[in-house]
């Protein structure tokens, strides 16, 4: 069977008009990647190494310069299609003041199905249901200026979910937000994950990483490793050489490996950690 | 707190002024004030008094709020008083000084201007305070959009006046942080001279800027995310539905506007 979103051999480049000659910035060299339905992958990478860039050629904000990208079989380039893509791709940036439209909860939540043109009491039952999703229908007549960061992500969700899109992309958005605010986010998207919504997180925290099925590592606009959270934070040394650590307790774990003490080299979680060093003080 | 100013003074409730159709509510406003323009006589302006005076009590709005917006005002009733009084000359002399003379027309003309000023921002005020600014530019754009014939950009101004409405607060509260930043690095702006203060004011309206375009960039990109494409084949959350009170508020505004025309015809002034 054919994968939702197949990603064959793209490239891209920003190029910059304005300066005198044209210059050309690539940042996507050659990846291709192909992503199932309800997988939840997380996109790694250090600043520049092309993440978000990649997830903007998801939903054809950016258009590939060589290669394709096929979501459920359309070419993002199909000009026709470019609202089933952006229905069925939908995006989640980092910071959500950015992206909420509206003055009112429920009318921003609204916004993307106006946009549509769904009708009415169909709209509003979308809009509640998404909004009860993700956990805010109490605040759906509130302004959203006086929401919490963590609150005001979820609402830019909810807005996304509406659109009952088979894959949101989440870029960085985590990255404004504190502590709390980050798990109500994750706790969000394992949801939706759970409800067969196919994730595609692009982060720089391991610690979200690790709660990914699969993790993408990208440096310089290549994909350099490709696979669950477990194999791919193993190769610690790796990691490091592009700039990226790997979760605390990995890290903790390494040390003492390479210290000469016996424990298993792909612990990435806080509670595997604890477990395997309490068995080992338990036999010691 | 600065972060907590209202926008258009919307008091929230459920009265039956607050429940009219906000197009219906523009419409009576439009009425009101042709009604104060008609009128030539003091009883006819005793017609908008009762009118307004309705309205203000069906709405539930304390009567304080329709004084508080007659406060800044006061400058220009004083002003076009003072016009009046000085410069109409009909009627019996009250009072003659060198090249000052008052008559009782100027009297007469100075009083019914003011109190035609006073009740022109009562009774517009009522409307900002009884709708939100949402709804108020969702009207604005449905009585637009027959425009839209003649290429009249409707969707466009009301989708700008929204954006600008959601985005206040957000740049008020910037601003309070770039001012704090600002403040941490010793810009000082609340001594010197005016020319000095308003200086001090470019460290402080550069950053603003250069971050609201990059909102603006984002926020595009979100919109487009969400497949917004302009207003062609636009559906809407809330429908603007008449009801059969909205006709019956018509139709009263139309018999005010009525008995003033009759006032006019039968009374002097």
């Amino acid at each position: 069977m054919d994968k939702f979103i197949r990603i064959n051999n793209v490239t891209f480049s920003y190029v910059n008009d304005y300066d005198d000659p044209p210059t050309k910035n690539t940042v996507i060299r050659g990846v291709s990647l192909g992503i199932d339905r309800g997988e939840f992958v997380a996109v790694l990478g250090h600043n520049g190494s092309g993440k978000s860039t990649l997830a903007k050629l998801l939903n054809a904000i950016n258009l590939p310069e060589t290669g394709e990208v096929l979501i459920n079989g359309i070419n993002t380039a199909d000009e026709q299609r470019l609202y089933d893509i952006r229905r069925t791709v939908g995006m989640v940036f980092q910071n959500p003041d950015n992206q909420i439209v509206a003055t009112v909860v429920e009318e921003d939540v609204a916004f993307a199905l106006e946009n549509i043109g769904v009708e009415p009491s169909e709209i509003r039952r979308r809009v509640d249901e998404a909004l009860k999703t993700v956990g805010m229908y109490d605040y759906r007549e509130h302004a959203p200026h006086k929401l919490s960061g963590g609150q005001k992500q979820r609402i830019a969700i909810a807005g996304v979910l509406a659109m009952q899109p088979e894959c949101i992309v989440l870029d960085e958005p985590t990255a404004m937000l504190d502590p709390i605010g980050r798990r109500e986010i994750m706790n969000t998207i394992k949801k939706l994950n759970s409800e067969g919504v196919t994730i595609i997180l692009i982060t720089h925290y391991m610690e979200e990483a690790a709660q990914a099925g699969r993790v993408v590592v990208m440096d310089d606009g290549k994909v350099i490793a490709d696979d669950v959270p477990k194999k791919v934070f193993s190769q610690a040394e790796k990691l490091k050489a592009v700039g990226l650590d790997v979760p605390g307790v990995t890290e903790l774990t390494h040390s003492l490996i390479k210290a000469g003490i016996k424990l298993p080299d792909d612990v990435i979680t806080e509670d595997e950690c604890v477990d395997c060093l309490y068995n080992l003080l338990k036999k010691g | 707190m600065i972060k907590d100013i209202t926008i258009g003074q919307f008091f929230p409730g459920k009265s039956v002024i607050h429940r009219l159709d906000p197009r219906i509510k523009l419409l009576l406003t439009v009425m009101y004030i042709v009604m104060l323009f008609i009128a030539k006589s003091f009883s006819g302006l005793g017609v908008g008094i009762v009118f307004m005076l309705i309205s203000f009590l069906l709405s539930g709005i304390p009567i304080k709020m329709m004084l508080k917006s007659i406060k800044p005002i006061v400058p220009i009733i004083i002003f076009t008083g003072i016009l009046n009084l000085f410069f109409i000359s009909s009627g019996d002399v009250l009072f003659e000084w060198k090249f000052i003379k008052i008559t009782s027309g100027g009297v007469t003309t100075m009083v019914f201007m003011a109190v035609r000023i006073i009740l022109l921002i009562c009774g517009t005020s009522l409307l900002t305070y009884t709708t939100s600014p949402i709804t108020l530019t969702d009207a604005i754009e449905r009585i637009l959009s027959p425009l839209k014939v003649i290429k009249s950009p409707a969707h466009e101004i009301a989708m700008m006046m929204t954006i600008a409405l959601r985005f206040i607060p957000t740049l008020i509260e910037e601003t309070d942080k770039i001012m704090s930043a600002q403040k941490a690095r010793g810009a000082d702006m609340e001594t010197g001279s005016l020319i000095k203060r308003a200086k001090a004011l470019i460290p402080i309206l550069i950053p603003l800027f250069v971050s609201a375009f990059r909102r603006a960039e984002e926020l595009a990109l979100a919109m487009e995310c969400r497949c917004y494409h302009g207003g062609e084949g636009r559906t809407r959350l809330k429908q603007l539905r008449t009801a059969p009170r909205d006709y019956i508020a018509v139709a009263i505004g139309a018999l005010f506007i009525a008995a003033v025309i009759l006032l006019n015809r039968f009374s002097p002034i």
